[in-house]
């Protein structure tokens, strides 16, 4: 294990920004720290760095509990949200100051920049300060401050948040291949779930200063442990229903009872691409006016009103969305393939129910 | 459509300043150009005027007295004590105030503008009180043939107080406004507290260090009422260039105070300077 957290508390004042954690993150892996603003993730990366203190709870890197060992002795790269690169130094003066800490000799130390240089793609950048380098540089060069000293792993906070769109994308592709290059621990912190699901070998989730669930994106998309991680991690139709003449309902839209009686209530939840649509009215049970398309880039997102004023949303790919010709205001027919039961009575989260459904032969998969 | 065409064309005859912003502008401008002129330049020229109005020989002469010679090394001696003492102190106190929360940083931060509200001639007599032969210490002090008032510690001690804000009133903002995760960095690639301190935090903060240093220098050479109180005035010993000035103007000489006087208008005018190009550079640099 190349981290690990055992039941670690921190509060700051009477706020608890992390709860009772627990956390092991194998060697090599990278590892995203996904949640809220405020769900206590920067607080576990500072912790683990040693830039705060936790009031109980052991922390571990590479098996040796670092708890009383101070900052510049865990070997930890932080890169920091704002980057807080050192305004008066220069590109080499700020990938150097590590090294010139450990008193390396000057030709390892240019060796070693010359190696950064090429892997952080820096050249011509050495002699600049920070304040003559655009985002994603200024970026690249925290990194590359915080990789020169070999650094057993790097935390990440938030490393992407502060560049533009486009360069955000370029960044997280090459922090895959560096990751793949370098094989090092890496742990980042993000409250984009697209970057984490994108990013990461595996997604710790926070909430409220406690973990959710962690898992694989495919695990934590398809088989969240509870509500908030479900609706956290992409998008997700939710419903409460209540029990009526054996028959779990909300508006016009029934479900299996799942062994409540009358009165009860439980919450189903279920992906838009579980709703599958016709563009053929009579094709399926229920009925909807397709009030709003979303187009999104290859899928596009169908937001759909029943008569009730419910709303769901659907996925579709483009080439579908052509092929049946549907457009906005157009009346749809549609089924839930399958869905999950979120909550029943205060029962934890259920298992995924798959409904009876029929496969229309005009359509087929693929929604 | 006309109305889209009605609104571009008539935009230039809508001129972007109004009627009668010009006049106020000018009046504003020459008001303040006029005061200043009258009471900073002028006097600032008059000494330069009346100190060569009998030709250099006499201004020479004025300088090279052993007793202004004497008040001109002491005045050397109490900055070059003075400052670089409140230069470690203002970065100390800026360092912990600006970076860190601890109990009693409310009073410190009061403390540390005490002497800018506190009249110099009230904190020279402070130091009457304390050490004077009736003062809470004197009685101890004679005992142990210590001199303080009317000699040197005390004339430092007195700087010392009335320059205590400069530097740190100066770094406080800075450091605050560069926050702590600078240094953060430099502990997470193995640099100590030290380290840090030297090669993080100092570095970010010199110009503002200088600039401070350049206010609190011109503050403790040209010190008068604090230093006046503990001095008592003995020619040749404890006269420094402000003392000198009012003693050789108290004794109606036409030409020496003046002279005397352009030293400490030269040191003024190079400070405004140095402030100026310290100011340019802290702003350039952040």
């Amino acid at each position: 294990m190349s981290i690990e957290l055992k039941d670690v508390s921190k509060h700051f004042g009477r706020v608890p920004a992390v709860e009772n954690i627990s956390i092991t993150v194998p060697e090599g892996e990278l590892i995203a720290l996904l949640g809220p603003s405020g769900s206590g993730k920067t607080t576990v990366l500072r912790l683990i760095a040693g830039l705060e203190s936790p009031e109980s709870g052991g922390i571990f890197v590479r098996g040796a509990q670092v708890n009383g060992l101070p900052v510049q002795k865990r070997n930890i790269g932080f890169v920091f949200q704002s980057y807080a690169l050192f305004k008066h130094m220069t590109v080499l003066g700020n990938i150097a100051f590590g090294l010139k800490i450990k008193k390396w000799s000057s030709v390892r130390i240019q060796a070693r920049v010359q190696d950064l240089t090429a892997l952080l793609d820096l050249h011509g950048l050495l002699e600049r300060y920070p304040h003559q380098l655009s985002g994603g540089q200024r970026q690249r060069v925290a990194i590359g401050r915080a990789l020169a000293p070999g650094p057993d792993v790097l935390l990440m906070d938030e490393p992407f948040a502060a560049v533009d769109a486009q360069i955000r994308l370029e960044l997280r592709q090459w922090l895959v291949r560096v990751h793949r290059e370098l094989k090092l621990t890496i742990l980042f912190v993000t409250h984009d779930q697209e970057e984490a699901m994108e990013v990461a070998d595996r997604i710790i989730i926070f909430s409220k200063g406690r973990v959710e669930q962690i898992g694989t994106p495919q695990e934590v998309y398809e088989k969240p442990s509870n509500e908030f991680v479900a609706r956290f991690v992409g998008v997700m139709n939710v419903l409460e229903l209540e029990v009526r003449d054996g028959v779990a309902r909300r508006e016009e839209l029934e479900f299996p009872a799942h062994g409540l009686a009358d009165g009860q209530k439980m919450r189903i939840g279920f992906r838009p691409y579980a709703v599958q649509v016709s563009a053929n009215p009579a094709a399926y049970r229920y009925q909807a006016v397709l009030s709003h398309t979303y187009f999104l880039g290859v899928m596009l997102r169908l937001e759909m009103e029943l008569p009730s004023g419910l709303i769901l949303r659907s996925r579709i790919s483009k080439e579908d969305y052509a092929r049946l010709g549907l457009a906005d205001g157009h009346t749809v027919s549609f089924q839930i393939r399958f869905y999950r039961i979120l909550s029943k009575e205060d029962e934890p989260l259920g298992a995924e129910v798959a409904t009876a459904y029929e496969v229309p032969p005009h359509l087929g998969e693929g929604i | 459509m006309k109305a889209r065409a009605d609104t571009i064309s008539s935009a230039p005859a809508n001129p972007v300043r109004r009627p009668g912003r010009d006049s106020v502008h000018w009046v504003l401008i020459s008001v303040a150009m006029l005061f200043a002129a009258v009471f900073l330049v002028l006097p600032l020229l008059n000494v330069f005027a009346q100190a060569l109005a009998a030709g250099l020989g006499p201004y020479w002469r004025a300088l090279a007295d052993p007793d202004t010679l004497s008040a001109i090394r002491l005045t050397l001696i109490i900055a070059g004590l003075c400052v670089p003492l409140n230069a470690v102190f203002g970065v100390v106190a800026s360092w912990a105030i600006a970076k860190f929360e601890f109990r009693g940083k409310a009073i410190l931060l009061t403390l540390i503008d005490l002497p800018f509200s506190i009249s110099p001639v009230v904190a020279g007599l402070l130091f009457v009180l304390l050490f004077g032969v009736n003062g809470l210490l004197g009685h101890w002090l004679q005992g142990h043939h210590v001199r303080i008032l009317f000699a040197l510690p005390g004339m430092v001690l007195a700087t010392i107080f009335v320059t205590f804000p400069y530097v740190a009133r100066e770094l406080i903002p800075i450091m605050r406004s560069q926050g702590r995760e600078q240094e953060e960095a430099a502990l997470t690639l193995g640099a100590g507290g030290w380290k840090t301190f030297w090669h993080v935090t100092l570095p970010s903060v010199k110009w503002g260090l200088f600039y401070g240093i350049v206010l609190c220098n011109a503050r403790a050479m040209g010190e008068f009422g604090a230093v006046s109180v503990v001095s008592g005035h003995i020619a040749g010993q404890t006269d420094t260039l402000p003392l000198r000035v009012e003693k050789l103007y108290n004794e109606f000489d036409p030409v020496a105070p003046f002279a005397v006087a352009t030293l400490l208008a030269l040191l003024a005018v190079a400070t405004m300077l140095l402030k100026a190009l310290l100011e340019w550079k802290t702003r350039h640099e952040s």
